[in-house]
């Protein structure tokens, strides 16, 4: 079976930072990260009224797609993608080819600025999930490796 | 591939519902939706064509509650049955920590079944996963229909290996949730083996009958 991903705390609060971060450097409504698989790893800023999981697994969705375009066409990804709207555009953007970070920004920001605070956020990101990934390696006492059978069926006894 | 989010105290893991096409995904999908507590799912998305056939995937985030003070949460997908969406299928098995495979029991859709579970192996194979291996459980949907194969027959074409398997009528509910239960069940027992010391023997998958690839 393939791997999981685990978030500690402090690379969380690293990532929280830096996507705060962005949300105010590039006058951005919402910043988010998802992994590839569609789960959502941090968000900031406007999040409020957004459904973030719908939104998550929509863009996983949306970079599965377009990678598979990119395939057929021999290019091996398009590392950004942009969707313009009547308000509010998106910028998405694949980071050490495993994460998606996805910035919502309206008039208030530029096409431009959201790329330039985006290239330099994901470079501290990509640090960061090098970091995840290097923890990943180490073996480390999981809460999954204790729950019994009890653990499990309690989930179903409604 | 299951997230662990310690920050937020969650754990998310994927399952796909996966299977021929009008078998039935989206309709388990829908019972599943219909007959939640608001409170413990998501909105359901369904990316579909104009005619309801699902373009690329119906997509349902539910909750099942707390093990060991972390958040379980299951994310639900569906697969487009039709055979020329197969470059759709592949992207949304990426990821995958359980699959359901919903069977059509109407005898003249057997092709149709034997065809989706190939599919299925070598769909996953091209992710580096083994259908053997992988949290697996069937479900023959349709039970009602008057021109359903009988049970023993599709046991024999479509769960040579012994898998958990249940029969169903999505349409009224019948199998849905006990189908999704095992699923969910086995998923949470796959993460429990993989968090054991590599040393450690595994007990807890069903077993294995067939040829492992």
């Amino acid at each position: 079976m393939s791997q999981q991903t685990v978030l500690y705390e402090a690379e969380y609060e690293l990532i929280k930072k830096i996507c705060d971060r962005l949300v105010r450097e590039a006058n951005a409504k919402v910043v988010f990260l998802v992994d590839k698989n569609g789960q959502l790893i941090a968000s900031s800023g406007e999040t409020a009224h957004l459904d973030t999981t719908s939104l998550a697994s929509l863009t996983a969705g949306n970079i599965a797609a377009t990678g598979g375009i990119a395939k057929l066409i021999n290019e091996k990804e398009f590392s950004q993608i942009f969707h313009e709207g009547e308000r509010d555009n998106l910028h998405i953007s694949i980071i050490g080819q495993r994460v998606i970070l996805v910035v919502i920004f309206d008039q208030r920001s530029s096409l431009g600025l959201v790329r330039l605070r985006v290239r330099k956020a994901s470079e501290e990101l990509n640090q960061v999930f090098n970091v995840i990934s290097q923890k990943a390696e180490l073996p480390g006492a999981s809460p999954f490796a204790e729950i019994s059978d009890d653990d499990i069926d309690s989930l179903f006894s409604s | 591939m299951s997230f662990i989010n310690y920050s937020s105290r969650e754990i998310n893991c994927k399952i796909v519902y996966y299977g021929p096409g009008l078998c039935g995904k989206t309709t388990n999908l829908q019972y599943v939706y219909n007959k939640t507590s608001p409170d413990a799912k998501g909105k359901m998305i369904s990316l579909a064509t104009e005619t309801e056939r699902t373009l690329f995937f119906d997509f349902l985030p539910l909750s099942l509650g707390e093990i060991r003070g972390f958040k379980t949460r299951f994310h639900l997908y569906t697969v487009p049955g039709q055979v020329f969406y197969d470059a759709s299928r592949k992207l949304i098995l990426k990821g995958v920590d359980g699959v359901v495979f919903v069977a059509d029991s109407q005898i003249e859709r057997m092709e149709a079944n034997l065809e989706s579970v190939e599919n299925l192996r070598i769909n996953l194979g091209e992710q580096g996963y083994d259908l053997d291996r992988v949290p697996y459980v069937v479900q023959y949907n349709k039970r009602d229909l008057p021109n359903a194969a009988s049970l023993d027959h599709l046991r024999r074409e479509l769960n040579p290996r012994g898998v958990p398997d249940f029969e169903a009528t999505a349409t009224t509910g019948v199998g849905v949730f006990d189908t999704l239960k095992m699923v969910a069940k086995l998923v949470l027992q796959e993460l429990r083996r993989g968090s054991e010391a590599p040393t450690a023997a595994a007990p807890s998958m069903p077993p294995r009958r067939g040829p492992v690839g």
